[in-house]
């Protein structure tokens, strides 16, 4: 089997393998909790990425340990994928004393500082200035390491998105801006948002490269994830990826999302990232039915297993509902 | 060996000392490189400690934070300058929704050891955006820790405290004390533990209980109230989050009578926290109902007879003491 030629970047069959099954582990996490928010398992605090993992697996693939990443709220794939075991991600969403906040916060607020991941807050765009700070301390012990900073369309126009981008571009701070832009922040479509039609382009204005890519092809996210990170590693500062993309589910899993149209909806999902790459893996000839079910058997085990580990968690201690205050 | 400086001179001193005993330490703020900052507190910090430990920042108060919660992360010390008390609004959200709750949402897995210098206060021509009072947002969230030194003793001692600790410490400096509160101030490394109030002046009829620059007004009132035969005890607080209750019950179970004053205004101050504790912990203790001498609930005027009229000073204290010792 012929390994992957016709990109800089290049992976070797057993990577693209991997690649596909963090896809397939991603989406099914985020099936299962669209399943368990509806069975009231869970609460809430889901808020899906089904249609977005490429952009998740596409610029976590091949990170260092030592890196960093700041997510967004919809980027669960990430924590997986720095290190987080699925069991205590689950543990994390059905608020349980195993979880990383145990049960004082849900989803994706709490962070774990040896795997490189930091949780944010509700407050979008609140990640990037940490993030900012996070790619200072690396330039400051000249280390090698950079930041992955994730914000969407939405969260573009916070001041605080401003800020850490101008920032990170004044310092050259190895900062990788990724932005999901999946057209509709909660309701309100980009169009009623920005003027202007790529996230990408304001780049330019801080001084830095911004390129507008397609978010949905798995290979394309890594292939320009590892050129920014490159070149932060290098020295040469920041860039920003804005990746097109599109989310299936609603804003939360409560969200019904009446606002669009089932036709938009429908061509979205004929560009669904792991079809494609499916079919593409089986064209390249490095796929094989085997394979498949061998990947989707172990990703349905795993996130089995991760469910009932959250279930058999214990729930918080009351008496530790308002400890952890201070240090 | 203690040498007479001002209070100013004071805070510049605790930051050279930390940024020398630990390379982890640095500044970051508006103006604060070769300018040495709006009161000239960091000057010659970053002639010695050069450009990254004393990093001149855009006009981004809300990033200044964010950049020093992402550095504490990774086990750096940064003290964040705002440049007034009153811009630290532009950096709330990253204050109190990132910092405050970061350990609690980690599920006490890590500390923000973080510090945010503000000049805060009136009587110093600031108008409405270079005089406020905003301790009581800080105090009224938990996670944070918040100190407010009356002395330069105390200036320097608090600060390295707050310096070492490892929690969010909003320190509050008073620009009417800048080079009016000139005293004596340890050449060595002294520490002002946080959470431990000073008695100023000892008193046996009166606990007036206050901080900052109250401290001077209230001891000149206390005086006058001695010719007249009533000795008021004065407890400087210092640190106003947590506060010292047993400092502030033990005085009132040997004097009865409590009086707070303070610069903020006067709903959901200081005072009323402190009145409200006494009535619940000490109602028995109370010969006289609590006092509180404080800004009116107003804003900062810029005109001086104004400002005269709403700032608290030694005559309205004098006035309130006299009240409470004849009741």
């Amino acid at each position: 089997m012929a390994s992957i030629k016709r990109y800089k970047f290049k992976l070797s069959n057993e990577q693209l393998l991997e690649i596909l099954y963090w896809l397939k582990l991603i989406r099914a996490f985020d099936e299962r909790l669209s399943v368990l928010v509806r069975q009231g398992r869970v609460r809430s605090g889901v808020y899906s990425s089904i249609g977005q993992e490429a952009i998740v697996v596409g610029t976590c693939f091949g990170l260092e340990k030592e890196d960093y990443i700041c997510p967004l709220h919809r980027d669960l794939g990430t924590f997986l994928m720095k290190g987080v075991s699925p069991g205590v991600m689950m543990a994390q969403m059905y608020a349980k004393a195993t979880g990383l906040s145990k049960g004082r916060d849900s989803a994706l607020h709490s962070g774990v500082p040896e795997l490189g991941i930091f949780g944010n807050t509700s407050m979008l765009g609140a990640n990037t200035p940490v993030a900012a700070g996070l790619a200072l301390t690396f330039k400051l012990e000249q280390r090698r390491n950079v930041v992955l900073a994730y914000f969407g369309e939405g969260a573009a126009n916070t001041g605080d998105v401003h800020e850490a981008m101008n920032v990170a571009a004044v310092h050259k701070l190895p900062v990788v801006f990724v932005c999901e832009n999946n057209i509709y922040a909660y309701s309100v479509p980009i169009e009623k948002s920005m003027a202007i039609e790529d996230v990408a382009d304001r780049a330019e204005a801080y001084g830095f490269d911004g390129v507008a890519i397609n978010g949905n092809d798995v290979l394309a996210v890594y292939q320009a994830a590892q050129g920014a990170i490159a070149r932060a590693r290098a020295g040469d500062g920041p860039t920003l990826i804005e990746c097109k993309t599109y989310r299936w589910h609603g804003h939360s899993e409560h969200d019904p999302a009446f606002y669009r149209t089932d036709e938009e909806l429908a061509m979205w999902k004929s560009r669904d990232p792991l079809t494609t790459f499916t079919t593409y893996l089986r064209h390249r000839q490095v796929l094989t039915d085997e394979i498949l079910i061998e990947i989707d058997q172990r990703v349905i085990r795993e996130i089995d297993e991760a469910v009932a580990f959250a279930e058999n968690s214990p729930d918080p201690d009351p008496s530790e509902a308002a400890t952890d205050l201070l240090a | 060996m203690a040498r007479e400086i001002t209070y100013l001179d004071a805070i510049r001193e605790a930051l050279r000392e930390e940024m020398r005993r630990d390379p982890q330490v640095f500044v970051l703020g508006e103006d604060v490189g070769a300018y040495g900052g709006a009161f000239g507190i960091t000057k010659g910090l970053q002639e010695e400690f050069g450009e990254y430990r004393c990093l001149d920042m855009p006009i981004s108060e809300s990033c200044i934070i964010g950049v020093s919660v992402g550095a504490s992360l990774r086990g750096f010390r940064p003290v964040a300058e705002m440049q007034f008390g009153d811009f630290i609004t532009c950096g709330f959200d990253q204050i109190v929704n990132q910092a405050a709750t970061l350990r609690y949402r980690y599920g006490g897995r890590v500390a923000c050891p973080i510090v945010v210098r503000a000049p805060v206060g009136g009587n110093v021509a600031g108008g409405l955006y270079h005089s406020q009072n905003p301790e009581s947002w800080f105090v009224h969230r938990p996670g944070l820790k918040v100190v407010a030194p009356s002395t330069a003793w105390d200036a320097k001692g608090l600060l390295k405290a707050a310096i070492r600790d490892n929690n969010p410490v909003i320190y509050l400096e008073h620009k009417y004390l800048y080079r009016r509160a000139k005293g004596p101030v340890p050449e060595g490394d002294e520490v002002v533990p946080i959470g431990q109030a000073a008695v100023r002046r000892e008193g046996s009829d009166i606990t007036l209980v206050t901080y900052a620059a109250m401290v001077m007004a209230s001891l000149e009132a206390a005086e006058r109230l001695s010719k007249e035969g009533v000795e008021v005890e004065v407890i400087d607080l210092r640190t106003l989050s947590p506060w010292d209750k047993g400092a502030v019950l033990a005085s009132l179970e040997k004097t009865n009578r409590l009086a707070v004053v303070h610069e903020d205004v006067k709903t959901l101050g200081l005072g009323a926290e402190i009145s409200a504790t006494v009535m619940e912990e000490r109602f028995e203790h109370l010969d006289a109902p609590v006092m509180r001498v404080t800004y009116p609930d107003s804003h900062c005027p810029f005109s001086a007879v104004l400002e005269r009229e709403n700032l608290p000073n030694a005559d309205k204290i004098a006035d309130a003491l006299r009240k409470l010792a004849a009741y």
